[in-house]
């Protein structure tokens, strides 16, 4: 495999781990406003992704950097392209993010329902737009010779790049349900599982209908046959259909796995109905952005190689830990959260 | 009229880089700044054992956190906008200024977040010296991060190991480009400025009580920690910061021919503290002006009998290099920012001196006056690290990467002038209600009493009073 799929499969890695971690903590906070009863409750789903949900947005960060170094004409066409829907998802992670620290610093009853909306806004809005967002890059966006997106913000909306939006909010907010069966106690436990309960039909059935179609809009409009991108695709549904099944089983560790496993089934599924291409133009298929012709010099491939090879361990490693150390349930009777 | 549009498409997206970039800086410096004082109560606590300590490491952890979060909210815009923006330009860096990003991301702010988590929950869940390692760590990862950022601007200052090939800059030694001396020297100006924002805001807040004569005991040691810190570095960023600008001088000098608004080649050149007028090529002489001689000669060439090339000349041999153009940054603003960088830095070292001198007297606690210039001076080291990137970017001008591709080239041609100014607005918008609310907060909880968490706003519970 040459430096470029490598830097291909490693952004898929990165874009990855960012819907498996960040994913259930979208999903905690699409459920903020719908599980808890009382604020001891809120705070202890705030609590539940607390320590973790920053060093799981920095998958994001360090994706969307190292797209800029792999592949520049990627990131500038795909960010300036996008505009309108970056914009707005980062106006969504701006309100979340100020949600985790802002929220507790008073005890005024507004104050906190505010931010505990924004949290809950600024996740189903962030997870509508990623699904929409990498839909469009297979869909195909108006891309002209120069490789610059030509089009309306409009020109991101069509029948299956909804239906991503749509699966992504479906997935992220099962996968939170899951989560939460793993990480509550008591009454709010409870809840978690009727809400996954509740969720898993739906979640299921969008995620393979999108994962479906994924498949035939890489055949009809990327030129790629079925058989690559039809194996993520089925091991995604695979997974969802048992993530269904385990959580009415209540078997909740694996529900939770076959959740996330869902999650990262999106991405894989959608980078392998790309691949060789990295943005398809839906004005002419010659102007699409390719893995070859978006990738940085093999120098910079070669450096930023071995800085991943030395630090995505280590970083495997410590966040780990961190889920280790606070893998215990958080709220319950005490009312207490420790 | 194309022409028009182009020229506002810029300069909407350089007033909305500029927006968040100075923005991003007023909450970044108090980062590296705080954590390593935190680094010191949380560390004295656990040597000593001393209740203070660990009341000073909660009061000032939550004001450290109230602003973490937005540095690290509009941290992503920062990433974001060199693609959304920039297009051109980020084609063109990707291969080199994308590295040193990727590497941040990977290196730095996966530990510095990872570990802050840590810290903030870790309280009741981690031994206490493995909790103390991890703020250590997580102040490790905001230095860090600030190493591999400024790397990133430096290539937009001094590109150094890189080649052209077919219109792109290609990285060609990576160890040049982490090893630039413009990265070291903003590297140190930058925590040097960091860690004066943070000792600041200590000192202040301590006067501020001190003021209204309230929890004393407590903000004793924290004034002093402050103190330690605020004397040395705020002087030694002075020094620093003039000594930083005879490599300028010596890369870029038409930026600092430009801060001086210095026309002509001069020798032993004079310092102008203050001038009226001559800021264009109209009017060079300014008709009032108050000078220090020798001094420009000796901030820009570290001699006071220096040659400082005027910026006519400056221009001239620009035109030989690049083809004919004006090559001049906006004069009379990065003037006023150069000026307004050293006025506010210098201030604070006299606050901190004076300061310093109370402390020893033991006169600081009780004389009020002073008290309150203390609170007021929390302000000034912000206003002079928003002054110095004014100076640094706008100086820069009419270049995007010094020398090799110009400001007015590099944005996206696919996003729209209609575009640009919605987002302008939104972030404005958020921007400034963000800051109110915690200005708002932080007025809040650095006015509350350490002593009694019981009483604390939000009434959090006493045990982790750093938590949701």
């Amino acid at each position: 495999m040459n430096l470029q799929n490598l830097w291909f499969v490693l952004i898929a890695v990165l874009w990855s781990g960012y819907f498996l971690l960040e994913g259930f903590d979208f999903g905690v906070g699409m459920l903020l406003p719908f599980l808890p009863r009382d604020d001891e409750e809120q705070s202890a789903m705030f609590e539940s992704i607390g320590p973790v949900w920053d060093g799981n947005e920095v998958w994001l960060v360090t994706a969307g950097g190292a797209t800029f170094a792999a592949f520049p004409a990627w990131y500038a066409t795909m960010f300036s392209g996008l505009y309108i829907a970056l914009l707005a998802v980062l106006f969504f992670l701006i309100i979340r993010v100020i949600s985790f620290e802002w929220r507790s610093k008073s005890k005024s009853p507004r104050w906190r329902r505010v931010w505990l909306w924004a949290n809950a806004v600024g996740s189903f809005g962030a997870s509508l737009i990623w699904g929409i967002a990498f839909a469009n890059l297979l869909y195909g966006t108006p891309i002209n010779s120069s490789n610059d997106f030509d089009g309306t913000f409009w020109n991101l909306f069509n029948g299956y790049t909804v239906v991503a939006g749509l699966a992504v909010v479906a997935i992220f907010a099962f996968h939170g349900a899951t989560y939460l069966t793993l990480r509550t106690q008591g009454d709010l436990l409870e809840r978690a599982r009727q809400a996954a309960r509740g969720l898993s039909l739906l979640a299921a059935a969008l995620g393979a209908a999108f994962l479906a179609w994924t498949v035939v809009v890489a055949v009809n409009r990327n030129d790629k046959s079925a058989f690559p991108p039809l194996l993520p695709a089925l091991i995604g549904i695979a997974a969802l259909v048992l993530a269904v099944v385990f959580v009415y089983l209540r078997r909740e560790i694996w529900a939770f796995t076959m959740t996330g496993l869902g999650a990262i089934a999106v991405i894989a599924t959608l980078f392998t109905s790309l691949f060789p291409r990295v943005m398809v133009s839906s004005t002419d298929f010659a102007n699409s952005l390719t893995v070859s012709n978006s990738a940085s010099q093999h120098y910079t491939l070669q450096v930023m190689s071995v800085v991943a090879l030395v630090f995505v361990p280590l970083v495997l490693l410590y966040q780990g830990w961190t889920y280790h150390v606070f893998r215990a349930r958080v709220g319950g009777p005490s009312g207490q959260p420790t | 009229m194309n022409l028009l549009a182009a020229s506002t498409t810029v300069d909407l997206a350089r007033a909305q880089f500029a927006t968040t970039s100075i923005y991003h800086f007023l909450f970044v410096p108090l980062t590296l700044g705080l954590g390593p004082i935190l680094i010191v109560f949380q560390t004295a606590w656990h040597r000593t054992g001393k209740e203070a300590w660990l009341r000073l490491t909660h009061f000032f952890g939550t004001l450290f956190l109230i602003n973490f979060a937005i540095g690290v909210a509009t941290g992503l815009v920062q990433e974001f906008q060199f693609g959304m923006n920039w297009s051109v330009y980020a084609k063109f860096v990707g291969n080199v200024f994308g590295a040193p990003l990727a590497i941040e991301g990977l290196a730095a702010f996966f530990l510095e977040a990872t570990f802050l988590g840590l810290w903030i929950f870790g309280w009741n869940r981690l031994s206490p010296r493995l909790h103390l390692a991890t703020l250590w760590i997580a102040v490790a990862g905001t230095w860090l991060s600030a190493y591999f950022i400024l790397v990133a601007n430096s290539f937009m200052q001094d590109p150094v190991g890189y080649k052209l090939e077919n219109g792109q800059a290609v990285l060609t030694n990576v160890w040049a480009l982490l090893g630039s001396h413009w990265a070291y020297y903003a590297f140190i100006h930058t925590i040097l400025a960091g860690l004066t924002c943070g000792a600041a805001v200590v000192f202040g807040v301590c006067c501020w009580h001190f003021a209204r004569n309230r929890s004393v005991e407590i903000f004793r040691p924290a004034a002093k920690v402050a103190l330690i810190v605020l004397v040395p570095v705020s002087c030694a960023n002075l020094w620093f910061g003039s000594h930083f600008g005879i490599l300028v001088t010596s890369l870029q000098p038409m930026k600092i021919s430009a801060a001086e608004a210095q026309w002509n080649d001069c020798q032993k050149c004079a310092f102008s503290l203050f001038q009226i007028g001559g800021f264009t090529q109209s009017d060079q002489t300014p008709s009032f002006s108050i000078e220090v001689p020798g001094l420009l000669s000796y901030l820009s060439t570290g001699s006071f009998n220096g040659k400082v090339t005027g910026l006519t000349e400056l221009n001239q041999q620009y035109e030989k290099q690049y083809g004919r153009g004006n090559y001049l940054p906006p004069i009379e603003a990065i003037y006023w920012s150069m000026r307004g960088m050293a006025y506010a830095g210098s201030l604070v070292a006299l606050v901190s001196i004076i300061g310093a001198f109370l402390l020893w007297r033991r006169r600081l606690e009780r004389l009020r006056w002073f008290l309150w210039l203390g609170v007021v001076t929390i302000f000034f080291p912000f206003l002079a690290s928003a002054f110095g990137w004014c100076l640094t970017e706008i100086g820069r001008q009419p270049w995007i990467v010094q020398g090799l591709l110009k400001t007015s080239n590099a944005n996206s041609p696919a996003v729209s002038t209609t575009w640009l100014g919605i987002s302008l607005g939104v972030f404005v918008s958020l921007y400034i209600a963000l800051l109110v609310l915690d200005i708002w907060l932080m007025r809040r909880y650095a006015g509350r009493d350490p002593s009694d968490p019981g009483e604390e706003p939000g009434g959090a519970p006493p045990a982790p009073a750093i938590g949701y």
